[in-house]
């Protein structure tokens, strides 16, 4: 206990931190512990290259988008908080947290998640994803496997589907209702607390249902 | 109402009249079947005209009588279900029925003549029920709560039989059931063989209700795997039974459950074993099409069958086969192949399970199976249903502190109330030795009144549970592509998360193998064709599109005429679209149809927006030339000419190995070399000025000057080339009007003088809608293919220099041309100073 203790007050603002993002000092910990081993050279902040490093990470068809995710505009290091933040996008939904009608939107609300999905399309971040956009997440997505035409019919397709307003792109406003319905994979990043290891579980498919009430 | 009254009663009467008499001629003498000779010969005075031999047909006659009577209540029932009630559950209403026919039966026999044996049961009417429950498994579904399936289904049902077995026991030991001569290891016998809830029956239920898709897969999915499991089990104790309990030691018992592992795993990897024979086995059925739909069948029969020679788990390894090869047989097969094993699998299930419900039912009317011990049986259900729940709550309880999702507490009530036995208990009751088990037929009947009493009243009470607890139901989802792009992306993010955080997770997994499977499985078990196009993303692409293309046209017919409906243009040029990419090659008459009739109708308005959407493959030349306003005989002209007709007269009816008689691949391939070599030809010879490649049109001009009835040599004017000249000349301006008019009048002759010697036939219908093998042309045409991609590579460099394009790039996509690059280099090369 007294080196988890140790561990925390190193990190400044920690209070705050885990006010805003809901992890646990655990958590916290492990995360901090990540963050160190991704930063070899010990700058305190992380570039694009460290996280190029991680190998699977290098063959994820749209890697990059998820690296550029953690990076602000403008910006070329992102520092433990705003990693923390990024990371906490993957937390469950909190069921049982209660609704203080002032207090901000949590990270890992059902439409903050939704909106991390779409700024991974959305690329130049006007707020819309255009059918060039979407070609590109397919053809990283399909790769070879698909002709350029049949990718084309797929994006306009896609768009079709989605677009409400006729203006052949995506609004988040459209993303949100298209993904609204039903069983729709979402972000779970759970972690038990407790647990000297920190166990974080992706889970998707299966549980939807539980963020229909949240709409 | 009435029709199903009427049924009922004609099926009666039918009875009455018709089976008892030929049933009780079942029992008679056995060696009349084996010589049926025997008895005509006996008494032939003259020559008979006709003969009633009713032994020599009675087994199989009596088999199908009772498959229609089978269908025939499933019929009723159902229409039953329809109008008056539809309170009670299928499988519910189908055993009542089956009470009432066993009724009529004994009422007429006076004895039971039928019932459902064991054998029957296992070997004809079980496997194809499993193989169906598993080849239309969501593999997606049940793999990513394999965990939960696993626990519940191992786990639960030694609970439940163990519980069970030793709550009777105690129940015994304390006198409550009288006197019975029952040892501990029989009940325990019977508490697995009543244990295991049944996948026929929970399907029947279930199907119904609509429960969420998680709580279905985890009943569904544990009574397949529990089967397998209370089988094993109850082999076991049987072997017990038959040991003796003194003889019983801790080797044994280490025996026993070694057993049950190595049964249990054993069966599991047949199946897949012979799953991945299936699989092989379809990558090269190519061209014998109409069969390779029984491959799975005759596969998936011999996995059950041999698993039971090596007394491994038949149901396990007959579920692990359907599960593992439909996908790899789904992409190997051909599309009407996959259909077919579809309908004939469902077939195949329905029937037998209406077979098993139907016949549970008969076999209830018998005297002789009923021993009545109140204590015993009553027990019995209330154990069963009491360690069902327990069982569900404890596993349910268990499992939820390590899933991510916890099985809610009204998906654990569904759950445990869902526990309905069935047939497979019977059949394992039935199975048990009397010399052993002396009190088999109270065995017997305890295990139809939980039979019974599971399947019609928690039938009956199941969908209004689901609705009072308001269970979730299944969301009824329409297939929408950014749906699955959406999934697709999340599963990268979620992956490249975890990679992020640094931690080996279920999406880490999941990648991994996928990875895996793509590379080696897939590269094993597919065909290199399949595996191309199989992407995901790209089958839901293909399969709406598919979807939308039915729709448009039925909506057109819907409305009176094939005239597609056009209300708006986006629709249309959507639908060219889509139809440009994915059909082309596979439809070309559609597409010849479509684009002519749009020559007819409207020659404006979606012209330039369709000319730069309809990529790759298609035989819609016209998609050039509607610019030009050509004035409606033309059009009706080029109807005439273009459409495909029937070819009823050249063409066998009925053919044993080809279900399309009229669709023929060479003959797409025929018609599109045909059109794209005359085009060729005109195009050099009208717009260039460079006569054609010698070889072909020595053979044309010579008949061109004897045929054509006005003699035009210079009009090689087919009618595809004429367009083309058309659309050339309006698009470059190298030829005047006054031209393009007069090649098309050459050309415009009914007669087609390109084709006209081949012709074998004296019809006006062109050439090309003639079938292939049988006319001259096509092997000639087919033997000249390789020059083909080679001149039109040699026209490739003019595309940089006109605008009409199109024409080519069509022949680009079709032929192989790769092959031919660095031959119509140097083509290029040499055919330079002609262009220029």
């Amino acid at each position: 206990m007294g080196s988890t203790n140790s561990t925390l007050l190193k990190i400044p603002n920690v209070e705050v931190l885990m006010q805003e993002t809901g992890f646990s000092p655990a958590h916290i910990i492990r995360l901090h512990d990540r963050f160190k081993a991704l930063d070899k050279e010990g700058r305190g902040h992380l570039c694009p290259h460290d996280f190029g490093a991680i190998k699977e990470l290098a063959m994820n068809p749209i890697g990059d988008r998820i690296i550029g995710a953690f990076f602000s505009p403008g910006k070329e290091t992102v520092d433990f908080h705003t990693f923390v933040k990024i990371l906490a996008h993957f937390r469950p939904v909190d069921k049982d947290r209660p609704k203080e009608p002032n207090s901000p939107e949590p990270i890992n609300s059902r439409s903050n998640k939704l909106k991390f999905a779409f700024q991974l399309y959305d690329q130049d971040k006007d707020g819309k994803i255009s059918r060039d956009e979407l070609l590109q997440v397919l053809r990283a997505m399909l790769g070879m496997q698909v002709t350029d035409e049949q990718l084309e019919s797929i994006a306009d397709r896609t768009i079709q589907e989605a677009d409400l307003d006729r203006d052949d792109t995506i609004s988040f406003e459209e993303f949100r209702k298209a993904c609204k319905h039903k069983r729709f994979t979402m972000f779970r990043f759970c972690i038990r607390p407790g647990e000297r290891k920190l166990m974080l579980t992706l889970c998707h498919w299966s549980s939807e249902l539980q963020d229909q009430h949240e709409l | 109402m009435a029709s199903s009254v009427y049924l009922c009663l004609l099926r009666a009467v039918f009875l009455v009249c018709f089976v008892n008499p030929l049933i009780q001629g079942l029992s008679e003498d056995e060696s009349v079947f084996q010589n049926p000779h025997h008895q005509q010969e006996e008494n032939l005075t003259g020559l008979p005209i006709v003969t009633f031999k009713w032994h020599h047909v009675e087994t199989p006659y009596l088999v199908i009588i009772w498959v229609f009577v089978a269908g025939l209540a499933k019929l009723s029932v159902v229409e039953l279900n329809h109008h008056v009630i539809s309170v009670v559950p299928e499988s519910g209403l189908l055993i009542i029925l089956g009470f009432i026919l066993g009724g009529i039966v004994w009422g007429a026999d006076r004895a039971q003549t039928f019932k459902l044996l064991p054998p029957t049961f296992f070997y004809y009417l079980l496997p194809q029920i499993i193989l169906d429950a598993s080849y239309f498994m969501p593999n997606k579904l049940f793999f990513s709560n394999l965990g939960a399936i696993l626990i519940y289904a191992i786990f639960g049902t030694c609970w439940n039989a163990a519980t069970v077995g030793l709550s009777l026991w105690g129940c015994y030991e304390a006198g409550v059931m009288g006197n019975l001569d029952i040892g501990l290891l029989q009940f325990l016998l019977f508490g697995s063989l009543i244990a295991a809830v049944d996948p026929v029956a929970v399907i029947a239920v279930f199907e119904e209700v609509h429960v969420n898709e998680v709580l279905f897969i985890l009943v569904f999915g544990e009574s397949l795997l529990n089967d397998g499991v209370t089988v094993v089990l109850y082999n076991v104790f049987d072997a017990f039974v038959a040991l003796g309990g003194p003889r019983i030691d801790a080797a044994e018992i280490f025996k026993g459950i070694f057993s049950f592992v190595v049964v249990a795993f054993g069966g599991s990897f047949l199946g897949i074993g012979f799953a991945i024979l299936l699989s092989l086995l379809t990558r090269c059925t190519k061209h014998i099409q109409i069969i390779e739909a029984g491959f799975v069948f005759v596969v998936g029969y011999l996995a059950y069958l041999t698993a039971e020679m090596l007394s491994l788990s038949a149901i396990l390894s007959i579920t692990f086969c359907g599960i593992c090869c439909q996908k790899y047989v789904n992409a190997n097969m051909d599309e009407k192949s996959v259909t077919t094993v579809r309908h004939a699998m469902k077939l195949l299930a329905n029937g037998s399970e209406t077979m098993i419900f139907l016949f549970l039912g008969v076999t209830a009317i018998d005297t002789e199976i009923w021993v009545w011990n109140t204590g015993f049986i009553l027990l019995t259900l209330l154990f069963v249903f009491i360690y069902r729940i327990i069982g569900t709550f404890l596993f349910t309880w268990m499992l939820n502190k390590f899933r991510l999702v916890p099985i809610e507490v009204i998906d654990q009530v569904v759950m445990s109330y869902g526990g309905l036995r069935g047939a497979v208990a019977y059949g394992l009751a039935a199975l048990l030795d009397e010399d052993k088990i002396p009190e088999k037929n109270l065995m017997i009947s305890t295990t139809l009144i939980v039979v019974y009493f599971t399947v019609i009243l928690q039938g009956i009470t199941m969908k209004p549970l689901v609705q009072w607890l308001k269970v979730k139901r299944a969301a009824h989802s329409d297939l929408k592509l950014i749906e699955k792009l959406n999934n697709r992306a999340f599963d990268h993010i979620l992956a490249a998360v975890e990679d992020i955080c640094g931690r080996i997770g279920d999406n880490w997994w999941t990648r991994g193998w996928n990875r895996f499977e793509e590379n080696y499985i897939s590269w094993l078990l597919m065909k290199p064709k399949a595996r191309k196009n199989r992407d995901y993303l790209f089958s839901i692409f293909h399969k709406l599109n598919l979807e939308d293309a039915i729709n448009y046209v039925s909506e057109g017919e819907r409305q009176g005429s094939l005239a597609f409906s056009r209300s708006d243009e986006a629709a249309n040029v959507d639908f060219k679209k889509q139809f440009g990419s994915e059909f082309a090659d596979v439809m070309p008459n559609i597409m010849v149809d479509m684009s002519n009739y749009e020559l007819g109708i409207e020659h404006f308005s979606v012209t330039s927006i369709v000319k730069d959407t309809i990529p790759s493959v298609s035989l819609d030349i016209h998609g050039q030339d509607r610019k030009n306003a050509m004035d409606d005989i033309n059009a009706h002209h080029l109807l005439q000419q273009h459409l495909y007709r029937s070819r009823k007269h050249h063409r066998h009816k009925y053919s044993r190995s080809h279900f399309s008689i009229n669709q023929n691949e060479d003959e797409v391939q025929e018609i599109f070399q045909r059109t794209m070599r005359s085009r060729l030809e005109s195009f050099k010879s009208t717009k260039m000025g460079v006569n054609p490649a010698k070889k072909i049109t020595k053979h044309h001009k010579k008949e061109l000057t004897h045929k054509m009835p006005n003699g035009h040599p210079d009009g090689t004017g087919h009618l595809y080339g004429d367009e083309v000249d058309i659309a050339v000349g309006s698009e470059t301006g190298a030829i005047n009007s006054t031209f393009m008019r007069d090649t098309y009048t050459v050309g415009a002759g009914i007669e087609n003088p390109v084709f006209l010697p081949d012709m074998d036939s004296p019809t006006h219908s062109p050439p090309w809608l003639m079938e292939t093998e049988a006319v001259a042309p096509s092997q000639r045409a087919q033997r000249r293919l390789p020059w083909t991609p080679n001149r039109l590579r040699r026209l490739a460099p003019m595309r940089i220099s006109t605008c009409s394009t199109d024409s080519f790039l069509m022949a680009d996509v079709s032929l192989t041309l790769e092959e031919h690059e660095e031959h119509s280099q140097t083509d290029h090369v040499e055919m330079r100073p002609v262009f220029d």
